[in-house]
């Protein structure tokens, strides 16, 4: 799933400014199920700006919303009516959702309360991990199934390298596990150390965002 | 003869090398370089400029090196994959070849969260395994990754880095041995106070016959002070320490003159390593101490075969 973060209230307080009438508009996919932007942070949200306004000592008038998929238009049109008669919309999306919300509505002020981190995996209650990097060409076959491009600091093709200690990534021992040491932990229990020897050659970047911006046409399903 | 390097020459005759690690400064200082090369002189058959090492921005090490050479010190550029695309590494690996530089240490690069710019996009197109493939690729096929043929192409001794003291040992000789098989011409190690653990890693390497294959040279520090010691145990990934040698550094009166003694110690353990082709002295901040080492065991003078390196370009 994409896993989102909530921005600090501030910087939402400094976005909406003078706002005295604000639409929220959350997300029941993916920003939901990692906490950052379904209902319920929705309504979180919507008190934390309104006592922050009340600090200020103004009011503000909030409507709360939720999309079923924000990324999708036909559901966005469920919700026209308010985002009609809103002139700022504060999207608890992705950043795909804001984007939409802001291309339908041109006149509208649409701003992001989520900062969109990754796609990834709840790792525990609370902690969600990037695993894949999107890159447009999936190698995973040749890793045991665990990527490199995502899970390596340094996305090497032919790690470690010298920052793997005691299975951790001197980035951040705390929070990062040497992607490298899982997969030559993963190769050796396939029984495939061997293939390890194989020297990964220079990725083509060019299906990843190095080629600009991307687009998958299906040409059997278009009309 | 694949560079026609100094230090090429030396290891095809079969001769002890030594090797050095000159840091770049943190500015344009041109005689801060100058000095340096002026101590290593005569005490080293080549020397190592670190390419903007720990991520903390420096004089260019390709700059650094022309000014070297003016030394008549021979230079061995790192080139690590972090700041640069593919491009760009292609670039300075051509303007390096026609300013005479021919020795290149391949190396991925520290990440940029350890050093002065951590806001900084990292870089990482290619890897230094793909790197040591490509320098090989553009000496001996004379051609660019993307395809186009180098008419003048660089003729480099190409080097790589090895750390004997990362977990596990299983994928430190795979990653040594698929250096060698891009293109390695020489290896230097990470700096070895753990003796036992080294022998460990050179018996794999010598059982397996890579030694034969590629030129490895043995990273040695000498340590400065008890601080220094403890701070390289503790903090810097990839290097052991072992607590007898943090004792000595604890106790000794002269702490400088303990740590000069244990590298020396080590470096005689090293050169009865038979696979161990020479050393590689990474004096971080203390260039000075190395004509001493050097003297202390026994191999100065410097043979020397390319003595007017200027004429060379």
């Amino acid at each position: 799933m994409i896993v989102a973060d909530r921005k600090p209230i501030q910087e939402i307080m400094d976005m909406i400014g003078d706002c005295e009438k604000l639409l929220i508009v959350g997300c029941n996919a993916c920003v939901a199920v990692c906490m950052a932007g379904g209902e319920k942070e929705v309504s979180e949200l919507a008190s934390l700006i309104k006592i922050a306004k009340r600090k200020q000592n103004k009011t503000i008038e909030i409507t709360e919303q939720i999309t079923e998929r924000q990324c999708e238009e036909e559901f966005v049109k469920e919700i026209e009516k308010e985002i009609k008669n809103h002139d700022i919309i504060l999207s608890m999306a992705c950043g795909v959702g804001v984007q939409l919300i802001a291309k339908m509505y041109e006149g509208k002020l649409v701003y992001p309360a989520l900062n969109t981190k990754f796609m990834g995996l709840p790792e525990e209650q609370g902690q969600w991990a990037e695993t894949c990097a999107g890159c447009g060409d999936c190698k995973l076959a040749d890793f045991g199934g665990i990527c490199p491009v995502a899970r390596c600091s340094k996305s090497l093709l032919n790690g470690p390298c010298g920052g793997s200690v005691d299975g951790k990534c001197e980035v951040d021992p705390e929070n990062i596990e040497c992607a490298w040491q899982l997969i030559y932990d993963k190769m050796k229990l396939l029984g495939q150390l061997d293939k390890l020897l194989k020297i990964e050659p220079a990725k083509s970047w060019k299906t990843s965002r190095d080629g600009g911006p991307r687009k998958v046409i299906k040409e059997e399903v278009r009309l | 003869m694949k560079s026609g390097s100094n230090l090429e020459k030396i290891l095809n005759s079969g001769k002890f090398a030594v090797t050095a690690e000159l840091g770049p400064p943190k500015s344009a200082n041109k005689e801060f370089v100058i000095k340096r090369a002026q101590i290593l002189k005569n005490y080293v058959d080549a020397t190592n400029l670190t390419d903007n090492q720990t991520a903390i921005v420096r004089m260019s090490s390709i700059a650094a090196a022309r000014i070297v050479m003016d030394e008549n010190v021979e230079p061995v550029i790192q080139i690590t994959c972090r700041d640069r695309n593919r491009i760009a590494i292609q670039s300075d690996v051509l303007g390096a070849a026609a300013l005479g530089i021919k020795n290149i240490l391949c190396i991925t690069g520290d990440h940029p969260r350890f050093g002065n710019h951590p806001d900084s996009k990292n870089v990482f197109d290619i890897n230094s395994m793909q790197l040591i493939s490509l320098l090989k690729m553009m000496r001996d096929e004379q051609k660019v990754l993307g395809g186009d043929v180098i008419k003048t192409p660089p003729k480099i001794f190409i080097g790589a880095a090895a750390n004997p003291f990362i977990d596990s040992l299983e994928s430190r000789i795979i990653r040594l041995e698929k250096k060698i098989k891009a293109g390695a011409d020489f290896i230097q190690t990470q700096c070895i106070f753990d003796m036992n653990r080294f022998s460990e890693w050179m018996k794999i390497v010598e059982d397996k016959g890579l030694d034969r294959k590629t030129h490895i040279l043995a990273g040695v520090t000498p340590i400065k002070s008890y601080n220094m010691a403890k701070y390289m145990a503790e903090n810097v990934s990839g290097i052991s320490v072992p607590p007898k040698i943090l004792k000595r550094m604890e106790s000794a009166k002269d702490p400088k003159e303990e740590g000069v003694n244990i590298c020396i110690e080590i470096i005689e353990k090293l050169r009865k390593i038979k696979g161990i082709h020479g050393i590689h002295i990474m004096a971080i901040q203390w260039e000075e101490i190395i004509p001493e080492i050097v003297k202390r065991i026994g191999l100065y003078p410097r043979s020397k075969f390319d003595r007017e390196l200027c004429t060379n370009w």
